[in-house]
């Protein structure tokens, strides 16, 4: 009887599995058991008030800060066994981490493209900047560029290794609307079209809405909330996002399911 | 270790240098002012006492070799620093470059940019004072790797004591030459100094080749056994100083400290 080989493949791991992770450091708990997941394709948002634990969390996914426990996995991959491998699947961007005003956009793309040993680097680049229409501002220092230009720069170098998973912290912040819609639609195609995952931090909650298929929303390093980003708020009495986000953000203990 | 992300470190340099040509002053400006400097000084205590000893040798030589190390040690510091400059850690830290491959990348930095100084300092003084590299004979091979080996290992310590304290205490990072050249007996023998003194020196691996040097010049030659014991004392300082750097690095990760990385004050 023939045997399907379907029923031989192991199911893909997910882009991202967070598992429990906790971190306390600098005399406070950032981050107490936060779990979550990710498939490929998918866009989860990070949420919630300041110190709520959202770049730690980011961090320590892209193994800049270690946790005291708990485990990050990457398509498979242990963070803390195989970091290079885990982190060759990944890319990040986010406004407190610039690229290097220094050099040019083309010089950075190179840059980064080498660390992350891309076999045919330049190749790569100049298809990320004709991709992001960033030709003309190729021989251009990225610290002479304005906000929107440098987010576009940040985002190609965030494709340069095609990323399973891309953490974005916070990437509209510093944009007009137009830019930011213009990014976001980007995202969206990358997601759609490529199969990356993202995790998404923002404060910006129709951005949420528009953009995310599932969110947590975080408070004092745990996760209190978390569904579809234009059900949760009918979900919990609510007349939107922004009004659940604002009532988790007063009165945390109060809200949330892990209350 | 992958060499491309190692020469990703040292491409980047070359860029800056290239869209920054006043980069390339100090790798060049600061040795000939050195070398011109000390060449003349030499001439004029050369044209005092026709039959004294040689100063092209000890002086002028000893300047060209302590001036190699302390490119050496800054070219490493100065490859780390352009990322303390532009706050790059996260994203260069977020990819999948290992901190062998860094430091691997910030040495082969460091070897491009000493040998362009190195170069600038050999003609100078070959063609300006007629010192030449030769003069010094094989030995001279081993002065310039003692020396090299050690600019490395000071270099990578020097990087993870930033990395440790803050972008504010850089400030330390520069003096460390001029406050080793006393011990290191650049331009006087050892024997000049206190116990205490000598007893530092026996630890500095430049300490041997200024005295191999001032031997040479004597007509006496260079041991090659101390020549070996000074290159093993450097390279058991670079194993030391990557080890610290390595454990400064996970302490950072752990502490938050490279997530958090930014314009502080030396803590």
């Amino acid at each position: 009887m023939p045997v399907s080989n379907h029923a031989r493949v192991p199911p893909a791991p997910p882009a991202l599995e967070v598992r429990d992770i906790a971190k306390r450091y600098a005399g406070k708990t950032a981050v107490r058991g936060i779990s979550l997941r990710i498939e490929a394709g998918e866009i989860v948002g990070l949420l919630g008030p300041n110190g709520a634990g959202k770049t730690t969390t980011i961090n320590m996914i892209l193994g800049l800060l270690a946790p005291d426990a708990g485990q990050v996995m990457i398509a498979g991959l242990d963070l803390a066994r195989q970091r290079a491998a885990a982190l060759a699947q990944v890319n990040f961007q986010a406004s407190y981490a610039p690229l290097p005003g220094n050099l040019t956009v083309r010089q950075n793309l190179l840059f980064f493209g080498r660390l992350y040993a891309l076999p045919d680097v330049v190749r790569r680049v100049d298809e990320l900047l004709e991709s992001f229409k960033l030709t003309a501002l190729a021989r251009t220092r990225c610290g002479l560029l304005s906000s929107g230009e440098q987010a576009r720069v940040a985002l190609a170098k965030t494709l340069l290794n095609r990323p399973r998973l891309l953490l974005l912290d916070e990437p509209t912040s510093s944009l007009d609307p137009a830019t930011a819609d213009d990014l976001r639609r980007m995202i969206r195609d990358m997601a759609t079209g490529n199969g990356c995952a993202v995790l998404w931090t923002s404060h910006n909650m129709l951005e949420v809405e528009q953009v995310c298929d599932h969110v947590l929303l975080l408070a004092q390093g745990r996760v209190l909330l978390q569904g579809n980003p234009r059900r949760l708020a009918a979900e919990h009495g609510d007349a939107s996002l922004e009004a659940l986000f604002i009532r988790i953000a007063r009165e945390p203990l109060a809200g949330g399911e892990g209350a | 270790m992958n060499p491309r992300r190692v020469s990703a470190i040292v491409l980047r340099q070359i860029d800056l240098m290239r869209s920054s040509p006043t980069r390339v002053v100090p790798l060049v400006a600061w040795v000939a002012i050195d070398i011109v400097l000390w060449g003349y000084i030499t001439r004029y205590l050369g044209s005092l006492s026709a039959h004294g000893p040689d100063f092209t040798l000890t002086l002028l030589g000893a300047v060209l070799l302590w001036d190699f190390f302390g490119r050496i040690m800054q070219g490493v510091t100065t490859a780390f620093f352009e990322d303390v400059w532009s706050r790059s850690f996260l994203n260069l830290f977020a990819s999948p470059i290992s901190v062998s491959e860094y430091v691997a990348g910030l040495v082969a930095t460091s070897i491009l940019t000493s040998l362009i100084s190195l170069l600038v300092m050999l003609l100078l003084a070959r063609f300006a004072f007629g010192l030449s590299l030769l003069a010094f004979g094989l030995p001279a091979a081993g002065f310039l790797a003692v020396l090299f080996l050690f600019g490395i290992a000071l270099g990578i310590f020097a990087s993870a004591v930033v990395l440790r304290l803050g972008p504010a205490s850089e400030w330390l990072v520069w003096p460390i030459p001029a406050l080793l050249s006393p011990f290191a007996a650049v331009f006087y023998p050892l024997h000049v100094l206190p116990q205490w003194m000598q007893a530092v020196a026996h630890v500095l691996p430049p300490a041997y080749v200024f005295e191999g040097l001032r031997a040479l010049a004597a007509g006496r030659g260079v041991e090659p056994g101390t020549l070996l014991l000074a290159a093993l004392l450097a390279l058991l300082q670079i194993a030391l100083a990557l080890g610290f750097f390595v454990r400064v690095f996970r302490g950072a990760i752990r502490s938050g400290l490279l997530a958090r990385y930014s314009a502080e004050s030396v803590a």
